[in-house]
Formats: structure tokens, C-alpha cells, sequence
């Protein structure tokens, strides 16, 4: 594995998406050359005592030296960080955890099928970006231009929660919607969006990628089971170290407690015991 | 000007009196990117047991003012994997390797534990832990288990450092099993620290590690239910520095040997209290997840405080606190 860096790093811009919704990003060359998709940043939000652990954030997308993430106001640590200035420095460390298993695909047909609930099209997208990158060199001529072999499910309560639509779909991603109150696309919750998709392509040799909500999560690895298709699942826990030290943030395995920091916080769906 | 690092605890020598706190710091592993291990005074394992243990249920931590709570339920890998899979990557940074135990179910554990590490060379002290919050010490089988009205069982918790009896007994049998140097470390969740602190010493401890962790609890207001499975776990971290700072002044008037003071250090200043509150040696905990490389910070910290107030050497800050 590869080393993990504690370092202060510029903030270059700290936004509001929408709603409580906001994109921040830092310099930090050195942790955006090596991140892979899934793993995960730990933000120092405050250099006082409270908040006083660090924050875990997906690596959301990156830009040159620059780490994108992408966050929700959900609490007073994601409260202060909402606070911090671009120019100022933040104390970060990165990049953790494992990360996706994306395999380049020979034929480069393979569908991938993103499913994200909520905030967790955080690190999809970065997911995306690097599908991409792989998949451009094993299409042939004019194809690889244009379209990824990239699904993309995006859960939300409303249509309001919707994010990251547009950057899936600038990706050459099809982006399919499901909102709970069905203020837009599908009506109801994203993992029956993805056993309806299920069963009208073809989805053999597939592998599904998703990141949301637990119950969401549990969702996915039934309907995983059920078609046969293997899903990777990105997992959150509440975690005081970030790097394997405290074994806090585990969750149970069929090879018993694994760290969400360390092992995960991608696990093979089939894996959890929920 | 050349300043004296080095202290003494039983017969280890320390180059410095920083070493990193049972339970908060891996196996060391875990931080060999942030800073040049070899830098450390001592390194403390996490608690081993005789048998693998897999811990508690989470979640086990959350957050507090100013620290956290955890309940990890001394999950490690039992003493064999230990020996086979931990120790020689500990042994390869070639620093002090203090090695914490506990027992699960009869004290005897804690003898046949020590039996095994006696016989291992590169390890420099044995620290018995006997004050951990989030698992049921052997006396507490004997003791009625309290129904409560929520859907969990509390059950007492009764730690065998709550206890001076219990105390003496178990570092007795232990100290008859070993040479090595023994620390041990007691709960801060007593009346009187002092009392137990001797008991350590008469049954032969060369050392006491000053605070493990305050028992505590957090509410989650919108689902009513306790912020942590085990309901109960124990608050480290700033949030407990004046007690730790408390109690290693009260044992340090009544009780001539060495304590390794901790809790709630998280940078030189802090680390400094301990000292002059009667702290030989100090052992950083929750600080490591906050500032990864906050141990090796202290050290250069110390060192500079040190000069600028002209003081040759640690020892003579030690208990220099002034009426
Ligand atoms: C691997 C990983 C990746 C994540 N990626 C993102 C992301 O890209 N964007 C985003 O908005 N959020 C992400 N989260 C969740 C994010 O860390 C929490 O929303 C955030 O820590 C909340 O902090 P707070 O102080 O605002 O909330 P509070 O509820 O006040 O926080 C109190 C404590 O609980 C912890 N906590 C609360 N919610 C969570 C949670 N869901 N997971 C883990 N710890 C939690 C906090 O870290 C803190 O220690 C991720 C979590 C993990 C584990
Ligand atoms: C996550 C966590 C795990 C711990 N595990 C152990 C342990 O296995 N054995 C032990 O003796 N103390 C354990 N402790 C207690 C610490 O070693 C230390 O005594 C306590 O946290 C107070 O110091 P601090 O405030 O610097 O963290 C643990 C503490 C934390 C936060």
C-alpha cells in the first residue's frame, strides 16, 4: 500500500453547491497523484478542541495537484469547515483506505452500474473520472469519444437533493434518477431503480459500485445476490484515528471485524454481515 | 547546552520519557509514514490477551468536548498472533517495546501471559492492564449482574484496580513470574488513587501508568438511545487532563516509584503539566489521532522548554511542582 502523507494544505475554494450542500478543494499534489477512487481523506476542520476529531471526506474528484471533496453540512464539524476560507491551510490526511477494485476490461463493454444514495455520489464521481481515463484507450476510433459504458443511478428524498447529475453525465455517463417522493424520475428508492434497470439490460459480466445510506447499502447486496451480479460497496462508520490504529470503525465480516479505515471502506457486498 | 532526556523506570532505561499509550497507537505499524519511529522513548502495545478477542459491538467510539468515548472491548489478536505476526515488526524499529496485558476471565491469565513475554528478550516491560472499562474483569463474575429498565444489561465492571486487594493480589503473582520491569496501570474511576497506587507498590510494581480512561456515556437525543452499542465506554482525550494531572500529583506525594502520567496530552504544554505534577515518563493516547506525529513534536518541545529555562535535566522538572 502506498505511504500515507500528513500534510497543510492550501484551500483553494470552499463553495455552496446548493442547499447544505458544498465543494471544497485543496493543493495537494502529493496525495492527488496517488489517490484512487473510494479511498478517503481525514480533515482537521479546526486547529482547536472542538471539533475535536478529524473528519472523514471521499476523495470526490480530482483536478491536477487539487483534491475535490464534497460535502454535506450535517453536523458542527461540517458546520466550521463550512467556514474556512479559500487561502488558509487545512490539515489533512491522505489518501486512506482501499479504494474500488476497477479492473481495466479488455473489450472496455462492460457496464459499470454507479449506484449512489444521497451524499454518496461523493466518491463516484471520481470513480467515474478514472473509468473513463481507462476505458478511452481500449476504444477503437471515433467510439471513444463518446459514450462510457458507465450507469449511473442517483438516489435523493426530492428533487431538490439531487447532485451531481451533470458531472456524470460530462462524463459520457447515462444518469437515471430515483427520488423518494418522485418529484423527479423514478418514483421511490434507488435500489428498486436498480432492479428495475436489472431486469431490462443486460447486465452479465457487470459489476455495481454504490455508496449511500446503510440501509440502502444492505439493499444493494441482496439485490446483488439475487442477479448474480458482484457489487462493491463503499461503508461509513464513525472513526477517531482514520488509520488503524484504534479500531474503532469496524464493521462485521464473514472474516470477522474488519476497519472500515483500513480494509474497507469498500468491501465486497457479499462479504457484510448486516 | 546539552540536556538529560534519559529516565529510568525498574531497569529500563528510556533515551526519553515520551512513549505512546496502549490501545491508540496499533501495533506502531500504523504510523510508520508520519514519523521516524526510533524517535520514541517506548512504544506500549495495544492490550493483549491470551485468546484472540473480537471486542464489542459498534459503533464503539463518539465524539465528546473536547475528547471521545470508546468502547473497543480490547479486540486484538490473542497472545500467539502477537508473538508471530505483531512482534517482529515492533522488533525491527529497535525502540523499548512495553508489552500491555489483560485478563479475560481468572487472573491467572495475567501469569501465563507474563510466563510466555518473560521468556522473549525484546520485550522491555510488561504493563498490566487492569483497568480497562469495556470488558468484564474476573471479579466481576462474581457479582450480581443489575437489570436495568433499557433493552442491555449493565453489568458492574468491576475493575480488579478498583480494588487494593485485587490489586496486590494480581501484580504479586505476577511479579513472582517475572524479572522484567512491571508497570501497572490503574483506572482513574476510584475514590482514592493513592490507595491502590500503593497496593501496586507493595506487591512489587516498579511503575504505575496514570490514568487509563473515565468511565462515561453519551445520549443520542433523537433515537434515545446510548451514542455507543456497549452504552458505557471510557472518555479520553483533553477532556480528562485535570483529573489525570489531579491524580498523578495525589500519588506522587504518597508513592515513591515512577508514573508514566497520561490523559488528555496532546501537545508540549500539556505534556509538560505531567512533569511537573510528579510524571516520570509520559505516554500520549488520543493525541495520536488528532496529530499522528504529535509524540515526536513533544519530544523537540520538551528539549526546547528545557533549555530556555535552563534545566540540565528532565528529571529535575519531575514533581517540581511549587506550593
Ligand atoms: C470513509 C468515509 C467517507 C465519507 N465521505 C463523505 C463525503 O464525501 N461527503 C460527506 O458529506 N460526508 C462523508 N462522510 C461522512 C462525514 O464524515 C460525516 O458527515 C461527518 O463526519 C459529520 O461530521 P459533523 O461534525 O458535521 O457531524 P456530527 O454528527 O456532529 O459528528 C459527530 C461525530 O460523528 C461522526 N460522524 C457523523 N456522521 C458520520 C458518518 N456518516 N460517517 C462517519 N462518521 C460520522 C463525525 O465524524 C464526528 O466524529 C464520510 C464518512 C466516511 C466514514
Ligand atoms: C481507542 C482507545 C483504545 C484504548 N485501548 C486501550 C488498551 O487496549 N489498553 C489500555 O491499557 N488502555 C487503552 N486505552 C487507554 C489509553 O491508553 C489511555 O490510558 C487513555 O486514553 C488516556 O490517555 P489519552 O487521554 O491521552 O488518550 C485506549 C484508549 C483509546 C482512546
Amino acid at each position: 500500500m502506498g505511504k500515507i502523507l500528513q500534510l497543510k494544505a492550501k484551500l483553494i475554494y470552499n463553495k455552496r453547491v446548493s442547499g447544505r450542500y458544498l465543494h471544497l478543494a485543496v493543493e495537494a499534489p502529493k496525495i492527488a497523484n496517488v489517490a484512487k477512487p473510494g479511498q478517503f481523506i481525514e480533515v482537521r476542520v479546526s486547529d482547536g478542541l472542538e471539533p475535536f476529531l478529524r473528519r472523514p471526506f471521499s476523495v470526490h474528484s480530482i483536478r491536477g495537484g487539487q483534491i475535490e471533496i464534497l460535502y454535506e453540512v450535517f453536523g458542527r464539524g461540517t458546520e466550521v469547515l463550512s467556514q474556512r476560507k479559500p487561502e488558509e491551510s487545512l490539515d489533512i490526511i491522505g489518501p486512506l483506505g482501499n479504494g474500488f477494485d476497477y479492473k481495466p476490461q479488455a473489450t472496455g463493454h462492460r457496464l459499470q452500474v454507479l449506484v449512489a444514495g444521497g451524499m454518496g455520489v461523493a466518491p463516484l464521481t471520481f470513480l467515474a473520472e478514472r473509468l473513463k481515463k481507462l476505458q478511452a484507450p481500449c476504444l477503437s476510433g471515433r467510439q471513444a469519444s463518446s459514450k462510457l459504458q458507465a450507469l449511473v443511478l442517483i438516489g435523493a428524498k426530492t428533487k431538490k437533493e439531487i447532485l451531481c447529475e451533470k458531472e456524470f453525465q460530462n462524463l459520457g455517463c447515462e444518469v437515471k434518477i430515483a427520488t423518494d417522493d418522485g418529484s423527479r424520475g423514478f418514483k421511490g428508492y434507488v435500489s428498486n431503480l436498480l432492479i428495475k434497470v436489472l431486469s431490462t439490460v443486460d447486465c452479465r459480466q457487470s459489476t455495481i459500485y454504490a455508496c449511500g445510506p446503510k440501509p440502502m447499502l444492505k439493499e444493494i447486496a441482496r439485490v446483488s445476490k439475487k442477479y448474480n451480479i458482484p457489487a462493491q460497496i463503499s461503508l461509513e462508520e464513525h472513526m477517531a484515528c482514520g488509520i488503524g490504529a484504534c479500531l474503532g470503525c469496524v464493521v462485521n465480516t464473514k472474516n470477522g471485524y474488519q476497519r472500515v479505515c483500513k480494509e474497507g471502506p469498500v468491501f465486497d457486498a457479499e462479504k457484510i454481515i448486516w | 547546552m546539552k540536556t538529560g532526556l534519559t529516565i529510568n523506570i525498574g531497569k529500563l532505561k528510556l533515551k526519553n520519557p515520551v512513549m505512546v499509550a496502549s490501545g491508540t497507537f496499533g501495533y506502531a505499524e500504523e504510523f510508520r509514514d508520519f514519523m521516524d519511529l526510533r524517535k520514541l522513548g517506548a512504544v506500549v502495545t495495544k492490550t493483549i490477551t491470551l485468546n484472540p478477542r473480537k471486542g464489542n459491538l459498534p459503533p464503539r467510539t463518539c465524539e465528546t468536548p473536547a475528547g471521545m468515548l470508546n468502547s473497543i472491548g480490547l479486540e486484538n489478536p490473542g497472545l500467539e498472533a502477537f508473538i508471530n505476526e505483531k512482534l517482529p515488526i515492533l522488533r525491527k524499529i529497535g525502540i523499548p517495546i512495553i508489552v500491555s496485558i489483560a485478563s479475560e476471565d481468572t487472573p491467572e491469565e495475567f501469569i501465563e501471559l507474563t510466563r510466555h513475554l518473560e521468556k522473549i528478550k525484546e520485550v522491555a516491560a510488561i504493563e498490566l492492564n487492569i483497568s480497562c472499562p469495556n470488558i468484564k474483569s474476573p471479579q466481576s463474575t462474581v457479582q450480581s449482574r443489575q437489570k436495568s429498565r433499557g433493552p442491555w444489561t449493565v453489568d458492574r465492571r468491576q475493575m480488579i484496580s478498583q480494588d487494593p486487594k485485587a490489586t496486590y493480589e494480581v501484580v504479586k503473582s505476577v511479579r513472582k513470574v517475572t524479572n522484567k520491569t512491571l508497570i501497572t496501570k490503574l483506572s482513574p474511576n476510584v475514590t482514592d488513587i493513592t490507595e491502590i497506587a500503593l497496593a501496586a507498590k507493595a506487591a512489587g510494581s516498579d511503575c504505575i501508568a496514570l490514568v487509563n480512561t473515565i468511565t462515561g456515556m453519551c445520549v443520542d437525543i433523537e433515537t434515545r438511545r446510548p451514542k455507543i452499542a456497549a452504552a458505557t465506554g471510557g472518555l479520553s482525550g483533553p477532556a480528562i487532563r485535570p483529573v489525570a494531572i489531579r491524580m498523578i500529583w495525589e500519588a506522587y506525594q504518597k508513592v515513591k516509584i515512577p508514573i508514566i502520567g497520561m490523559g488528555g496530552i496532546i501537545d508540549t504544554l500539556s505534556a509538560l503539566e505531567f512533569f511537573i505534577a510528579g510524571a516520570t515518563a509520559i505516554s500520549i493516547g488520543t493525541g495520536n489521532f488528532i496529530n499522528p506525529k504529535v509524540s515526536v513534536e513533544i519530544i523537540e518541545g520538551i528539549k526546547k522548554y528545557l533549555v530556555k529555562n535552563k534545566i540540565k535535566d528532565i528529571k529535575e522538572l519531575v514533581g517540581s511542582l511549587k506550593e
